[in-house]
């Protein structure tokens, strides 16, 4: 694990409810746990005590302030009893009724009502992680909490402090599974704060994909803080789409970590569309020879948002691949955030990184800090990267105009032409269909709003 | 013969970032017609260009660009594609990710509802395309790749030809289309450009050198000199200027001025 040198804090943020609010709930309902993972829910806590909500003198947390979020009073959905949500209202979230296995999570819990599972080969687990915890308790108790660093990340820290569900994925070994499997979190009441922890595990030889989806279902500010972690083993290959499109009041600090073994495949899509402020840690762990993955994402932000990713690509291990593929488009006031890290160890001869962060700013007050930070320590590396912020090709809006198409639908073009790279890498092809439209219609509603 | 203006310029002044480069010129086209402008370089060929199509930065300090009776300079540049002006481009210009069968079935169908006819449906669209491709002997491969993205540059003049030969312009203005092809190039572009010369539509075909138009042969060659017309005629004109170059117009010209 990469640990990251902190400069000195020079605020610590009130954390007492915080703390006050863990101890109720490990009184309550955190006390009927194995006891190995009451320990891991201490550890969080203790983690998060120490290091509390970073503040903008953090270099990880420069240009992303979290005070609203640290002043957002703290009510942390524990308790799994939420109801009245019909699949009609989940409806318009399905993909268009995507053939696939859905989990549906109301404020992080598992609605086993709203849920349906298709037909699956032996030995394939998908279910939540409450259930997880006793049934599988050995294979959760080696992974939960182990790959997902609570000790530089508060967030993930107050996450383990407080797990209680998420999905939890476990597919055998040479298993390729056919169908998505859809996780979706709601969020059904204002003011909640909830933490979905999701366990992925694909066995050698395994293949899986997994859309990891976070929707609102009420129009009011709330904190969705999410981890992932995601173990491959050899030659296993797991594509994973984040897709983050909260409403627009609401606070989303999310971590993903991927653990690989040797010849094994991630394909990491994140796509942010909402939230007010939305952090992703995105940590690709290299750990075996030859792997070969992909970071891929796009954030699109207008109004006042700020979306934030950070993502690493740790080379621990010779003749891997990293490609990674980010792109931002921003109108409005919004502010955009993309550090991406390759870390490239000694022992890692050979490795292939690429690094591309292209930003698009379509508003005169809109903003992008990009920052790619190489840490090279092997000497026979590939290494590349580039990043670039602009505006839309005026000679290419011309060329299009002076075919007859019009200002708008040429802008609109080549929007989506730069937005398309990036999804156009997703396989699933319902997600991508249905995220075509999603920028589509957003196109037309700022084109409005500008007219 | 009854002649029907297309395009009538007076006294057109216009210039970019606060220079003046065209001072005064006047040209009108016929149906049926084709016209060069020669002229060396800085002359304002281009410019000639980029005014009559549009292109945003370059700014009218004077003068009346008449097209089918209606102000031409008054017009967006998609409004003038669709009126049925086309500018084949100098220097044709990459757009990743729009794919072309996207881009040509889009700018077809925008010139179609405006002329009141029908949009193309997919079908008869890549027939149409399939069809005017072959004329320009370009690959249909082009037609799944990114407009002009990694096209040689011989395939975006000829991909250029063959987005007119779609569009079937009124006007069309050629800007130093024959810049770096060879001569097979040249003569499939010409060819092109030939075969979609009639009767009611007309030819702008804007060159540095003569070589073109062995292959599109003018009605009328026009000598652009600093930004004024200075000299024209017929296509022996032409051979004239490559023959003794520009320098004898040129010094006719500053011993008019002198004088």
């Amino acid at each position: 694990m990469i640990t990251t040198s902190y400069a000195r804090r020079a605020e610590v943020r009130e954390t007492t409810a915080h703390l006050a609010r863990f101890e109720e709930f490990e009184r309550g309902v955190s006390g009927n746990s194995p006891a190995w993972l009451r320990a891991i829910r201490t550890a969080g806590i203790a983690h998060f005590a120490e290091q509390g909500f970073p503040t903008v003198q953090y270099e990880e947390w420069r240009f992303t302030n979290v005070a609203p979020i640290a002043a957002f009073p703290f009510k942390p959905a524990t308790h799994p009893q939420y109801e009245g949500v019909t699949e009609k209202e989940i409806e318009p979230h399905t993909f268009g009724g995507m053939n696939c296995h859905r989990l549906v999570f109301l404020n992080g819990h598992f609605s086993p009502k709203l849920s349906t599972l298709l037909p699956r080969p032996d030995g394939v687990k998908i279910g939540c992680l409450a259930a997880a915890i006793h049934s599988d308790g050995p294979l959760v108790e080696k992974h939960l909490g182990r790959h997902a660093s609570y000790t530089d990340n508060p967030f993930v820290a107050l996450n383990t402090a407080f797990v209680q569900d998420g999905a939890f994925v476990h597919i055998p070994a040479r298993v390729e599974l056919a169908e998505p499997i859809h996780l979706l979190f709601l969020t059904t009441e204002a003011g909640l704060t909830s933490f979905p922890r999701n366990l992925i595990i694909a066995d050698r030889s395994s293949s899986v994909k997994v859309i990891e989806d976070y929707v609102s279902l009420v129009p009011a500010p709330h904190f969705t803080c999410p981890t992932t972690e995601i173990i491959t083993a050899e030659n296993a290959c797991v594509e994973h789409v984040k897709l983050q499109r909260e409403n627009e009041s609401a606070f989303h600090v999310a971590a993903v970590q991927a653990v690989q073994a040797a010849d094994s495949r991630v394909i990491s899509h994140s796509i942010s569309l909402g939230a007010r402020l939305a952090r992703n840690n995105i940590h690709l762990a290299l750990n075996g020879p030859g792997i070969d993955s992909v970071l891929n994402g796009l954030y699109l932000a207008s109004g006042d948002q700020l979306m934030d990713h950070h993502t690493v690509a740790d080379h621990a291990s010779p003749r891997c691949n990293s490609h990674e593929f980010y792109h931002g488009i921003l109108s409005g006031k919004a502010r955009g955030v993309f550090n991406g890290k390759i870390f490239v160890r000694q022992i890692a001869q050979k490795t292939d990184a690429k690094q591309t962060n292209r930003n698009l700013l379509l508003s005169d007050l809109a903003t992008v800090d990009t920052k790619p930070q190489l840490e090279i320590f092997a000497d026979d590396v590939k290494c590349t990267h580039g990043a670039t912020i602009g505006q839309l090709d005026e000679q290419a809006i011309f060329y299009l105009r002076s075919r007859g198409i019009g200002h708008d639908e040429a802008r609109n073009m080549l929007v989506h032409a730069f937005a398309g790279g990036i999804l156009d890498r997703i396989t699933i092809e319902p997600v991508r269909q249905e995220l075509e439209s999603t920028l589509f219609e957003r196109l037309e509603r700022e084109q409005h709003a500008r007219a | 013969m009854n002649k029907n203006p297309i395009l009538e310029i007076r006294n057109l002044q216009a210039g970019v970032e606060g220079r003046k480069i065209l001072k005064g010129l006047d040209l009108t086209i016929n149906a049926g017609e084709v016209h060069a402008i020669m002229g060396p370089n800085g002359s304002g060929k281009s410019t000639l260009a980029a005014v009559l199509s549009g292109k945003p930065g370059y700014e009218v300090l004077g003068g009346t660009a008449t097209y089918f009776g209606k102000d031409l300079l008054d017009m967006d540049p998609e409004e003038r594609a669709r009126e049925g002006v086309f500018l084949a481009f100098q220097y044709p210009v990459e757009i990743p990710g729009v794919n072309s069968t996207y881009f040509l079935k889009a700018a077809v169908n925008e010139v179609r509802k405006h002329r009141g006819e029908e949009e193309l449906d997919a079908i008869d669209f890549l027939k149409l395309v399939k069809e005017r491709m072959k004329v320009l002997h370009l690959d249909e491969s082009l037609l799944s790749r990114p407009v002009n993205e990694g096209f040689s540059g011989g395939e975006k003049k000829r991909n250029e030809i063959f987005q007119m030969a779609l569009l079937e312009p009124k006007l069309a203005i050629l800007d130093e289309t024959d810049s770096g092809l060879d001569i097979d190039a040249l003569r499939i572009v010409a060819n092109g450009v030939n075969k979609l010369k009639h009767s009611d539509n007309a030819q702008l075909v804007i060159t540095h050198y003569q070589r073109l138009l062995d292959y599109i042969v003018p009605d009328f060659v026009h000598v652009l000199l600093d930004g004024r017309i200075v000299k024209s005629g017929g296509k022996e004109l032409a051979l004239e200027l490559e023959k003794d170059g520009y320098d004898p117009i040129i010094e006719q010209e500053s011993n008019l001025v002198t004088a």
